[in-house]
Parts: structure tokens; sequence; C-alpha cells
């Protein structure tokens, strides 16, 4: 990294000299005079640093990602997943994706825009070819860039805990060597740039912590301070994992700042500053920065998709096409005589409306219990014409809107007719099918058996601003609420049997214990009715409707959606071959294998470099009985360690051993579905620990010459065997290698792993 | 519907008002009424007798021992109680003044003024009349009116089978370990326990007084200890190791003395007690961890102690913090163990060898043959906790799921169905025909396993199964005994070498099917209607060793082999300890709420949001409803909050090294450590169900509420002295303390007064109605009541 040093230092001097005699009178005027004067006086020098190890690491850095990239041109593994939603970019197509913020999606798909890619790919295969449209080196660079530059960023974090030159080699070295970052880094995965913003920020961090001394509220120091919050945020961006090192980084600046507080040479006011800095640079930005994420998603993607059911209607009707095409133009408010589909706004566990037919329910249940028998009602997953509802006035007879529409308010009493059949909908005080505590709901059929129709619902407006507030089209939800006995008409979720065609069942909750989503409906498609004979409005009801006012959404609202959805969507917890338990990463007990030639047996595996895994958790293992050992006897006030090398050791390790345990520890808690891939972070900041802990060996454990050299002669032999290691799984981190069923069985050095063999 | 002017009258009559009839049978408007007009119809003859009797007996402990003596039976007599507590009310100014005075001079106990001998003699028989009068509150508030309703109340179903089963010693499964079931009151002992806590952190007598105010008159814990429930139980052991922990903390200065000793090892007993009455004990047992360390690391610290007397310091937290309660934990589950020894309805959850000890079970003092052979009859379990024995039974898969074929599930229960008959892959000819030799099945052979009851085979094929989508479905197959090439199976035993024989109940053994060399799983998923609820059995292509996956011979019927007895199957206690604890904790997990249903969420509790109804729903019904005293729960709410605010300045200030005068900084140090702790404990008793899966509800939040309440104390009466300290004189300040502390006391009890109908039940319409009792109190719409 290039160091730049013009004649800045003589301009900030002269500035400090400016700024105190002409503060009053347009200081900046002067300065800009006297840097022109100062250019004018003496020629203008650039002197360089340039550290040679940090841009040959960087070098081999590339070579190690960059070699041979676009191989294989086939679908690796996550990337079928990933790549889908690099095409719905594309085609600017709206997605939800509950695996993480979009941060890491819209990286991927820079690439693919810098690469010209038009989206069109079916992602369905792993192992499937790329057609020629397809960029493969674009969009596989920008993860493979990050993992390159991880690896300078090691040298320069263990630079900046102040440990030695060569320490730091070694970290960066184990970054370069490990194999499945390598893996990892080639694909378009998003571990690598979470690993890479994840370094950056603890990286930043330090640089900020170590000019806080001598440059308190320099640019430098500004500089630095608000990259870690940048980096912060971009790296919960990309996988919700990232909040993890955002912890790290916020626990350690919240103790340093505690001490600030506790330094009593600085004024009070200056610790207000330095604290509001802190608070700036580290809260606010970060938020605001993934406020701007979800802007811009939300912003690029317009347009309507296949997963669109799943958003509120009024997050549909924000989508170009989809629901907007249809809803465009409704009349706002409801009125008495509207017809309207109802949604129901929890939509779980399928987005459905309220629907009913002709069918009666089943005279006798299988088990024996008895029904109405009068006609059903349920709730429908797809688009229907039975789905279409008039909202009559209980006290007129008439089913068309009036002029003008009289509006329904919250708190009306109102009746609903089913289109079609010109039913109410009732609900009395019979079991419902499938939930008996609840009551059935039915669209009432008068068989004369002293059960008379209770068909009057009072509407209540869950998300009212006053109680005088009006029924409006896709933005109220609301609640029926039955006038005989205050049942709520209510989603169960359970589906019915062949008798109810599987469509879900529909109940009235009578003992509700509190307000849940699936009682509350929205109107989603609306019109005013306008034919009081019932062919003409069977004719109608076919006919779609049709308008051109568009309703947005404010962006606030969208994000607070989405970001809920995302948050709440509960996958369906995938059973996956190659997943894996937190407590098999540490030894590296488990592999995935990523990829396999069509017809050789070049094979991609997620597999570590074994000898470096396994040193690292002995490394992690060694500082934490040392780190104990040296608290205790602090203690009892023996000190083993100068003070500063005590609180560099002590820095050193809660940074990597922290964001090591923080980056693991939390997945024996996780019930999701995990693989070995989850692991990378924490491991990243392992190996940086490794080589700070043989230093402080060296350093203070060896207490004679000849116990040093011997040391080192160990370290050597471990680093070469590490390569030796790195590189006889190559074939296996890059697959550019076909190797026989004997080689491959050689490899096989863990009954664990899973490597592919052919049948010949 | 209360009149505002008679408010003090209404107070006075309100005696009537709990004090409803329970010799009046189903009655229940009558209370209504009177609590319509308070104080207009005199209260019944023997009411106003029992009042004056005990306003005329002289002291207040013997009129509370009469009371407490004649209160079950009593009918009428429960003005007494409420005769106590209006007393408490009323007696408020005058206690809170002395009180004020008292604590004043406990604050600055290094002012010159000290008090006289004689004076302190007083005090401390005024602490002791004000403990008692505190501990005689909260057994009258709690002992009120105990017998009503007569009826079942919400979970009482749950624990009072248990009760019964102990008694039938018949086993069960139960989500919780078993010591709570034993079940008592102790739900009255948390309010001196409380008040001891917080006058040992604070010193000072107000802190304690109003938190001892909060707890007895919050009707959400006076519900709560009134039924058959665990949690009484549980606050009780929570909050006894709470102050044995503060007592041997403040101890401290006298080490391996025997208050020294008995504190420590009372708060391991405790400890054992709260875990044993529910898993939440384990939030109590880290506190009490984390201010071991805490307390460790200070004494390591302090140069003057040596390494010896150390080891003496850790040793003596080991034996009583670590050893103590683990063999106390340990004996109520082996006297568990031992009670219920009889085979129950709960038999199938545990593993074939736990049933063996299980009497009336058929596995118990049974005998079988020992090797598996071709012919024999056999019950295949699976060995993952809960999920039973592989099954079919004459149903078919219904149109759509897979193909048409026979049903296979896995059941809980023991059943004809369950039973399979092992045969040889290629050939039909009856195994059992005498004259065959016996022929032992081993481990890497070909089997078909054949249905008993219906004579179909176990098979799988290349259909996707009807819930586990990428595994293969499992189905029964063939006309008798007759199928094809995807019937057969190839047995393993997990680690063991091919061509061992397999044996009963040992061998943990995995079917591999031969045609797609998927493995014979349950996927632990309910089947729909259409599988009578049972559980899906799959072929799993994922060749991973996960419990699902692998079985164990259960039943073994076969007349050509020898039967041994079963004994030497026999689990040891360590592994019947950990076999329970696996399925509690699985049962635990289980209690999943479904997407559609309300549940009840932790960040609803604090602020009261809803209660939960004990009994009774409609405007007919005698109903209870658990719910916090408001003004208490949200006056917790608002300490939390102050309390942060102002332990943030605090703290900052010390750290900035501010100047304080003595009095002040201890009234800080007292805020920031004795605050500390219990904030401690409310985060402890809280924040974990955060990230709990299971169903929650409404009253795992108490244990908490009990340390938001003593922050509470704490923290007001500490905030009260700085502030009316730092404002004016001396005895002004005095006043001004005493006013706030007064205020606080009057203003519980009052809400209480209010609020006690949720507690001790009510009649009438609900409380939306205008004629309701209740009307008007109904702050939060999502109450119900």
């Amino acid at each position: 990294m290039t160091h730049v040093c013009t004649e800045l230092v003589a301009t900030r001097q002269l500035l400090k000299a400016v700024g105190r005699a002409g503060r009053r009178q347009g200081g900046l005027l002067s300065l800009l005079f006297y840097k022109m004067l100062g250019f004018l006086k003496r020629p203008v020098v650039v002197t360089a640093d340039i550290n040679l190890n940090i841009v040959a690491l960087t070098g081999v850095g590339l070579l190690s990602r960059l070699w041979h990239l676009s191989y294989p041109r086939a679908v690796v593994f996550d990337e079928v997943y990933y790549g889908q939603y690099i095409s719905f970019y594309m085609n600017r197509i709206f997605f939800l994706d509950d695996s993480g913020p979009p941060f890491g999606h819209m990286l991927l798909a820079l690439g693919g825009y810098l690469g010209g890619f038009d989206g069109n790919f079916l992602w369905n295969r792993i192992g499937a070819e790329y057609t020629s449209n397809v960029p493969v080196w674009a969009l596989r660079l920008l993860p493979a860039l990050t993992g390159a530059l991880s690896v300078p960023l090691g040298y320069q974090i263990a630079l900046e805990l102040r440990f030695s030159h060569c320490a730091a080699m070694g970290a960066a070295l184990l970054l370069l060597m490990d194999n499945a970052l390598i893996t990892q880094s080639r694909l378009m995965l998003l571990e690598s740039p979470l690993i890479f913003f994840n370094l950056l920020a603890v990286l930043s961090y330090l640089k900020f912590f170590n000019s806080q001394k001598h440059s308190a509220f320099s640019l430098r120091w500004w500089f630095w301070l608000i990259l870690t919050g940048v980096a912060c945020a971009c790296a919960v961006g990309i996988k919700y994992m990232g909040i993890f090192t955002y912890l790290l980084v916020l626990g350690v600046a919240a103790v340093h700042a505690w001490q600030l507080i506790g330094d009593q040479t600085l004024s009070n006011v200056r610790v207000f500053c330095h604290l509001l800095a802190r608070a700036v640079a580290l809260l606010v930005a970060p938020a605001t920065l993934y406020l701007l994420f979800f802007y811009v998603h939300l912003a690029l993607l317009c347009r309507s998709g296949p997963h669109d059911q799943i958003m509120s209607s009024a997050f549909q009707a924000s989508l170009e096409g989809g629901l907007a095409r249809i809803t465009q133009g409704q009349p706002l408010e409801v009125a008495f005589g509207s017809q309207v589909t109802l949604r129901n706004v929890f939509g779980k566990p399928l987005p459905c409306w309220l629907h009913s037919h002709q069918n009666t329910y089943p005279m006798i249940y299988e088990n024996g219990r008895g029904s109405s028998h009068q006609q059903q009602v349920t709730c429908y997953p797809f688009k229907d014409v039975n789905n279409w509802w008039i909202i009559k006035d209980p006290g007129k007879h008439q089913l068309v809107v009036s002029n003008p529409p009289r509006p329904v308010r919250h708190g009306d009493v109102v009746q609903l007719v089913h289109g079609m059949t010109t039913r109410l909908l009732n609900t009395h005080d019979v079991a419902a099918p499938l939930s008996p505590h609840a009551q059935e709901v039915s669209c009432y059929v008068d068989y004369n058996i002293s059960m008379p129709a209770q068909n009057l619902w009072r509407l209540d407006i869950v998300n009212r601003q006053s109680d005088k507030d009006t029924w409006k089209t896709i933005l109220s939800a609301v609640r029926f609420v039955h006038l005989n006995t205050s049942a709520v008409l209510k989603l169960s979720g359970a589906h019915l049997p062949d008798w109810g065609f599987r469509q879900l069942e529909v109940v009235g909750e009578k003992l509700s214990p509190g307000h849940h989503e699936s009682m509350a409906w929205n109107v989603e498609e609306h019109r005013y009715g306008t034919s009081q004979e019932q062919r003409d409005r069977e004719l109608e009801l076919h006919t779609p409707t049709q308008v051109d006012v568009s309703r947005n959404l404010s962006f606030m609202a969208r994000f607070s959606e989405l970001q809920w959805r995302m948050l709440t969507l509960r996958s369906e917890d995938a059973e996956h071959k190659y997943s894996s338990t937190p407590l098999e990463w540490a030894m590296l007990d488990t592999n995935i294998v990523y990829w396999l030639h069509p017809r050789t047996s070049a094979q991609i595996h997620l597999l570590g470099n074994i000898v470096i895994w396994a040193s690292a958790s002995l490394a992690t293992a060694a500082y934490a009985l040392l780190f104990l050992w040296y608290l205790l006897r602090r203690r009892r006030a023996i000190h083993d360690l100068p003070e500063d090398v005590w609180l560099r050791w002590a820095l050193a390790g809660s940074l990597c051993a922290g964001g090591w345990a923080l980056n693991y520890l939390p997945f024996f808690l996780m019930e999701k579905t995990l693989f070995l891939y989850h692991y990378l972070p924490a491991l990243a900041f392992q190996l940086l620990l490794v080589p700070l802990v043989l230093q402080h060996f060296a350093d203070h454990l060896c207490r004679t010459q000849l116990q040093r050299n011997l040391f080192s002669a160990l370290v050597i032999a471990w680093y070469s065997a590490a390569c030796h290691v790195s590189n006889t799984l190559r074939p296996l981190t890059y697959g550019d290698r076909s190797l026989s069923s004997a080689e491959l069985l050689a490899l096989r050095w863990k009954d664990s792993w899973d490597i592919l063999i052919r049948k010949s | 519907m209360l009149c505002a002017s008679g408010r003090l009258l209404a107070a006075r009559a309100a005696t009537s008002l709990p004090a409803p009839p329970r010799g009046r049978g189903p009655a229940g408007r009558h209370p209504r009424r009177e609590l319509h007009f308070p104080g207009q119809p005199g209260p019944p003859p023997g009411d106003s007798l029992a009042g004056q009797q005990t306003r005329q007996s002289a002291s207040p402990h013997r009129r509370v021992i009469l009371r407490w003596g004649r209160m079950p039976p009593a009918v009428g007599r429960g003005l007494a109680g409420a005769e106590l507590r209006l007393r408490r009310s009323r007696c408020g100014p005058r206690a809170g003044r002395a009180v004020g005075r008292d604590g004043a001079i406990q604050a600055a106990a290094r002012s010159p003024k000290r008090p006289s001998p004689g004076s302190r003699r007083f005090e401390g028989t005024g602490r002791q009349a004000l403990l008692v009068l505190v501990t005689l509150l909260s057994f009258a508030t709690r002992f009120h009116r105990l017998d009503q309703p007569p009826h079942i109340c919400w979970d009482e179903t749950h624990f009072g089978k248990m009760g019964s089963y102990y008694i039938n010693r018949t086993f069960f499964f139960d989500v919780h370990p078993p010591l709570g079931k034993l079940c008592a009151f102790l739900g009255s002992c948390l309010v001196p326990f409380a008040y001891l806590i917080v006058l040992d952190l604070s010193k000072s007598l107000p802190a304690a007084l109003v938190t001892a105010a909060l707890l007895t008159f919050d009707t959400g814990c006076l519900t709560l200890s009134q039924y058959i429930l665990l949690d009484p139980i549980l606050m009780f052991f929570i909050l006894a190791a709470m102050l044995s922990m503060v007592k041997y903390n403040s101890c401290a200065n006298r080490p391996f003395s025997a208050p020294w000793w008995f504190w420590l090892s009372l708060t391991g007993i405790s400890l054992a007690g709260a875990l044993g009455v529910k898993f939440v004990g384990l939030f109590i047992i880290l506190q009490v961890g984390l201010n071991t360390i805490a307390d460790l690391w200070h004494l390591f610290g302090d140069l003057s102690l040596s390494l010896v007397t150390m080891g003496k310091h850790l040793i003596a937290r080991i034996l009583c913090l670590i050893v103590l309660p683990l063999a106390l934990y340990m004996a109520i589950f082996a006297v568990h163990i031992m009670v219920l020894s009889k085979s129950g309805p709960g038999d199938g959850f545990f593993s074939s060898a736990f049933q063996a000890r299980l009497s009336g079970n058929n596995l118990h003092n049974a005998s079988i043959p020992e090797h598996l052979a071709y012919g024999s009859v056999i019950t295949v379990k699976n060995l993952r906790m809960a999920i039973g024995y592989l099954h079919s039974h004459r149903h078919l898969y219904p149109e759509g799921i897979g193909a048409r074929q026979q049903q296979v599930t896995t059941y809980l229960h023991k059943d004809y169905n369950n039973l399979w008959i092992i045969k040889k892959h290629n050939t039909n000819s009856d195994p059992l025909d005498p004259s065959f030799p016996v022929e032992f099945v081993r481990h890497g052979d070909i089997i078909r396993l054949e249905h008993k009851e219906t004579s179909r085979n176990l098979h799988s094929h290349y259909h996707e199964a009807p819930l586990t989508r990428k595994h293969f479905q499992v189905t029964g197959y063939g006309i008798n005994g007759t199928g094809d090439s995807n019937d057969f199976w190839r047995i393993e035993v997990v680690n063991r070498k091919f061509g061992n024989r397999i044996k009963v109940l040992r061998s943990r053994i995995r079917l591999i099917h031969m045609v797609t060399g998927c493995v014979l799983g349950s996927s632990g998923k309910i089947l729909p209607k259409w599988g009578w609820e049972q559980l899906e059995v799959t072929c799993t292509p994922y060749l991973k060793q996960t419990l699902n996956s692998i079985w164990n011979v259960e039943d073994h019927i076969n007349p050509k082999l020898p039967n041994i007895s079963l004994d030497v199957l026999q689990p040891s206690f360590p592994e019947i300890l950990l076999e329970s604890h696996m399925v509690m904790i699985r049962g635990n997990n289980g209690l999943k709420p479904k997407d559609n249903d309300f549940t009840s969420k932790p960040w609803h509790w604090p602020i009261n949001y809803q209660g939960l109804r004990f009994s009774g729903a409609n405007g007919t019904d005698f109903r209870v409803y658990l719910l916090g005293n408001p003004v208490v729960w949200w006056l917790n709410l608002v300490s939390i909050a102050l309390y942060l605010v102002s332990g943030g300045v605090a703290a900052i200030a010390m750290q900035r090294g501010a100047q304080l005068s003595t009095e002040v900084e201890g009234l800080t140090r007292i805020l920031l450590q004795g605050g500390g702790q219990v904030l401690l404990g409310w985060m402890l008793h809280y924040f974990p169900f955060f990230l709990m899966g299971r169903i929650l509800y409404f009253h795992h939040y108490f244990p908490a509420m009990l340390f938001s309440s003593m922050l509470t104390g704490i923290l007001w009466d500490t905030l009260l002295r700085l502030c009316a300290g730092s404002l004016a004189s001396t005895s002004l300040a005095r006043g001004i303390h005493a006013v706030g502390i007064l205020s606080l006391l009057l203003g519980t009890a009052y809400s209480f007064y209010l609020f006690h109908p949720l507690a001790y039940g009510m009649i009438g319409p609900l409380a939306q109605d205008p004629k309701s009792p209740m009307a008007g109190l109904r702050w939060l719409e999502s109450w119900e009541f």
C-alpha cells in the first residue's frame, strides 16, 4: 500500500497558523492563497513508501484467487441459489430472500451488470453448463477480489496489533493458503466478501484506535472511524452473520470509550465530543447505510415476480405489473354495495382469499360429528370468481352502490353477500370442521330447522387512525366481529379434506386470547357494483377490474414490511446431504462436494487445510489457557509480562479469539440447517491468532537462544507442512485435474470426508 | 362506579367486598350489588361480628393467628383478612413515617448523633414488628378465600393429575422435573423474603417496605400463589436462594463462621430446589454462579490471603454450591424414579431399556430370546426418544401422495400392528417349520420384514415421502408376503463387525434399502388426519448416522429359541438420569406454537399487556384472571428505565472521578451494587425467554417480576434520598422522603383495592359493560375480564 506524502504536512501547519490568525475573516480564502503560494515556491515532490510485503501478498492473493476463474463453466453448488437472484436483479423483478439483507446479492449482481449479463439463464441444477451469455468471469470476480484482498488485510491487522512483520506475514500466508478460503472465494458466494468486510472493520478500528492518542479528530482519525462503521454496515448487509463482528467492534469500542471517560486529563466537553463522534460513526452511520442498501434494493426491483404473494396487498400494488395492473384505479373507499375480494393479512400457510362455493359441509364428518350442512366458506389460494363478496347494508335490500357512495366506517354493521351464490356469510354455535373449539363459518342456507341466520358482522378496522375511519381498499386491515357471538372471522391454517377440495379452513374464533394477523383481512380487488340483477352481476364479476391510479407506499413502510417478512419467513428446515453440526467444524470432520466434472473425476470440494485448521484450534486453546494464567497471576500481583505487552496481548486476543468465538459459538444455539462454510468467518479470525501466539511463545516463553532457534525451526517445519498439505489438496480446491481412484482414495484422510469416486 | 367522595368510606366498606359468600352456594349476584353501593347496606351480621371481634382483640399478632386458625372453615369471615389489609393501609402513614426516620438514622450512621442504646433496642424491636407485620399481611392476602373456586383452574388439570400419578406410583412423562408436584403453599413467603433481601441490599427499611407492598398488593403474584401450580414453589426457591446469597455476602467479613456456612449451604439447597421444580431454576443458578465468581475474584486479589486460604474458600464453594445441590437434585430424582415404578401412559417415550424397570410393562422381568433369528416376530423401536415403533395398518396412502399402497408409520403405543416377521429375502418357506434348523440373522444379511397382521412387506421405492419431499416413501407391499425386489433390506448393526449375530434390545440397527440405497428412518413429523396423526416413516438417501434412522428390536417372539432374562438390561442410575433429561428437553422443545394461533410474546409481559384466564370466561361464571396489578407493573417498568438512566449517570460520574460527599457516595454505591444485583436477576430471568422457541405464557415472567419489584424499592428510596438531600435541609429532606415513600405505599394499596377482584374472583358482566363491577378498570383493550 502506498503512502503518499506531499506538501500536506506543511500545508497543515500553515492552516493552523492561518486559522489562528485569520479565523474571523474568511480563513479559507487565505488558506487557498497560502497553499498556492507554497506550490509556487517549492517543487511538487511525491514520496511514496511502498511496503513490498503488501504488494507481494496482494499479488499472490490475486493469483491464487483469479487463476482460471471462469473454470468450471458450470453452476457450482450454491451458485444455483445466488444466481437466480442475480437474474432477478438483471430483470429488475422483485424477490424475497430470507437468508440475508440485499447488499451481498447486489454486489454479485454488480458483477453481472459490469459483465453485461442479461439475466437469461435458468438456475435450476448444480452442474448445469453456463450458456455463452453468462459472463462467468465477471460474476465471480468480486468475491475473488475480496478474497484476495483479505490477505493483505490480515497482514495489516497483525501489524496494527503491534506484532512483528514476521508474524504479520505468517498470518497473511495462512489466509492465503487455506484451501477452504480459496474455494469459497473463487465462486459466486457471499462468504469471502463477508470475511473481507469483517477484517476491514477490525483493521480500520485498530487504525483509528492507534491514531487516537496522537491525532484525535484528525482527518485520518475520522477516515478510519467512519470506515469502521461503513465496513460493519457492509458486513451486516451481506449476511446477518456480520452482526457478530459488528458486536465485537462495538464491544471493544465501548471498553475503550469507558476508559476514555475515566481519563481525567480530558475535559468534559472533549470527552463528550469523542463519544458523540463514536456514536455517529458506529451507530448512526451503519444504520443509515443499512437503510440505503434496502433503498437501492427496492428501487432496483420494481417489477412484480414470483415472490409477490408473500407480501401484503399494499406492497404488491406498489410493484409494476402483478397486482398493480389489476388494482390500478380502484375506488379507494369501500362503500355499501362494493364488490370486493378479501385477502387474509397473515397469509400462512398460504396467501389466500375468502371464498365460498355451492358445495355444502358434509352432514356428518369422518369422526362422527355433525355439521350445519350449509354452504362451505373457505380460504382459497388462487384468484377465482368465487372470491368476490358484496358489502351489504343490513337495513337495505340493494346490492349496488348508491350515488353518492356511502363509505363503510369502523364499527358499522355489515352483511357479506357471496357474489356468485348470493348467500350471506354466517356463523353459529356449531363446531368448525377441523378446529372444534371454534365456530363453523358458512354461507347461510335456510333449511327451516330452527337455525336462524346470524349474518351480521361488525367491522373493526385494526390499523385505524381514528374511530371514524373509513374502510380503504388494500390499506385497511379489518376484522369481522360477529354480532351475536362476538366470534371473529379467522383463518385457522388447517387444510380441509377432500370434501373441501383441500382449501383452507375459515372459522369464527370465539375465545381468542388476543389479536392475531390471521384474523385480519384486507380488500384487494374492489369495484363499485352497478347491477342489481343477479345475471348481470355474474357477468360483471367475471370481467376484470381496471383503472389507473397508483398508490405508492413510503419507503419506510416498504422497508419495514420487507425486513419483517425476511426475518419471520420460516423456510422449511430442509435436510441436506452436506449439512453438518458446529462440533464437526473445528476439527474439519466434514466437507462439502461443490462440483463434479460431468465426465472425468475432477471435482471441487470445500475442504480446508487440515494442518492449518487443527493448529488454529490448538492456538486458540493455548491462547485461552495462557491468558487465564497471566490473568490469575496478575491478580496476585505477579507481572510476567510488561504492561504494554500485556495490553497488546489482551487486545489481540479480544479481537481475534473474540472474533472467532462470536462468529462460531452462536451456531450452537441455531436451529437452522448449517454448513461447513458458516465456519469460515470464524476461521479467518482464528487464523490471525496463530502467528500471534507463536510470536508470543518465541518472545516470552523461550528463555535461551537455543530454545528460540529450535522453536523457529519448528515453526518453519510446520509452515512447510501446511504448504505441502495445501498443495496436495490443490486438485480438490481448483478442480482442474482429474485424479485416479487411487489418488482420490489417498486423499481421503478422514473417514468422514466425502470424496466422490467414479465407478469405472 | 365508585363514589369519589366516599373513597375512604368505600375503602372501609370494601371489607364486605372480598368477603363473599362461600356458604351462599352458587350465588354471585350479591357481591356485585355490594360493590355497586359500597357501604350502603350493612355487611351481613356474621361479617360485622367478625370485624368487631378482630377490632377488639388486643395484639395484631394474636388477631391473625386467630384468623389463620379459623380461616378455612369460617364462613363469611373473609372480613378479618380484609380488615387487616385495611389496617395496613391505614397504618401506612405511621409506619412510613417511623421508617423514614429510622432509615435516616441508618443512612446517617456516620453522623455524630448516634442513637442511644435504648433507641436502638427500640429500633430492633420495631424492625422485627415490621417484618412480622409484612409476613402476616402476606399470609392474610394469600390465604384469604383460598378455597374459591372449588373447581380445577387452568394448569391445575396438569399438575393435579401428576399429583395423583405419584399417589398411584404410575410412571408418567412430564416436561418439568419432579419436585414441584408435591405441592404446598409457599407463595406467602415471597413477600418477607423480598423484604429481607432489599433490606440487606439497601440497608433501608423504606425501600424494603415499598418492595413488600408492591409484592403483597400485586394481584398477579397473589393469584399465582393461590393455585396448585409450580410457580409459587419455583419462586419460593428462587427468592430463598437469592436471600441466602445476599445474607452470605454480608457475612463475607467473617468467613468460615457458623452463619457463613449456614447461608452458603442454604444457597446450595435452594438452588437444588429451584432446579428441581422447573428448568427456569437454571437462571438463578447462573446468577449465584456469577456472584460466586465475582466474589472469588475479589478474594483472589486480596494479597493478604494466602493461597491455602483461597483454596479453602474455593473448596467451600464447590462443596456447598455444586456438590450439595447436585446431590440433592439427584436425590430428588431418585425418589421420583423410585416412587414411580409402575408402567403408565408415558412409557412409549422412553427407550426399551428404561421401560424394563417399570413393573407392569411387558419388558419388566421379561425373558425373551437373545439373538434374532429368521422367523422371529419382533417390534422395532426408533432410538430417538418419542418416535415410537415401526407400525403399519390396513389403510392406504391417499390418492396423490406417492403410490397408493399401505401406510407405514411409527406409533408411540404398543399395538398388534407393530409386529413384524423377519424373513429371508429369497425364500418364502415358513421358517417356523420345526424341520428347519434355527438360522440366526447376522449383521449384513439381506432380509424382508413382513407385517404380521396384514402380511405385507416393508417396501420402499423412488416416490417422494408424504411430508419430507427429499426422502423416499415407505409402504407395505405385496400379498401374503410375496412382493418384489423393493422389499429387500440389508440389516446392519452400528459399529459392529459383519457376520455378528443381532441382539435384542442392545444392538443398534439400521435397515438399508437394497435398490435405492436409502436408510429406513422416521422424520418425526406428524402425518395429517389420513395417517391418524402418527409419525411419518421415510427412507432417507442421506447416509449420515442420526438417531432417527437407528432402531432396536424390542419384543422378540420365537418359540424355537430359549428365553433369557432381561435383568442385565437394567440401566444404571446415571443412564436413567441422562435419558429422562433428554426426553424432558425434547418434550420442552416440542411445545412449539402453531402459526395461526395467538401466542404470548416476551415483550408483552413487562407492560402487562395481557393476562391469563384462570377460570371462567362468560359474564355468568366465577372468573379469575391472572393479571399483574397494572399500577405495580407499570411502576416497575418505569423504574427499570429510570434505573438505567440514573445508574448510568452515577457510573459515569464515578468514572469521571466526580467529588461526592460521603453520604451521596454511599447512596450511589447502594444504587449501583444493590440495584445492579437485582437488575442482573431481572435480566437473567427475563431475556433468555426471547431465545426460546417453545410456547410461552404470561406466568413465565413472574420470577423476573419479583426482581423488578425489588429494584423499584431500592431505586425510589435511594432516589428520593438523593433528591431530597440535594434540595433541602435535613429535616425537610426527611419529610420529602417520608411523603414520597408513603405515597408509593398508599398508591399500591389503593390500586390493590381496585383490582383485587381479579385474584379473588369476580362475578357479573365483563368489564366493557358499564354495569360490571370492574367497569372503568379495563385500561388496556387487551385485558379480558
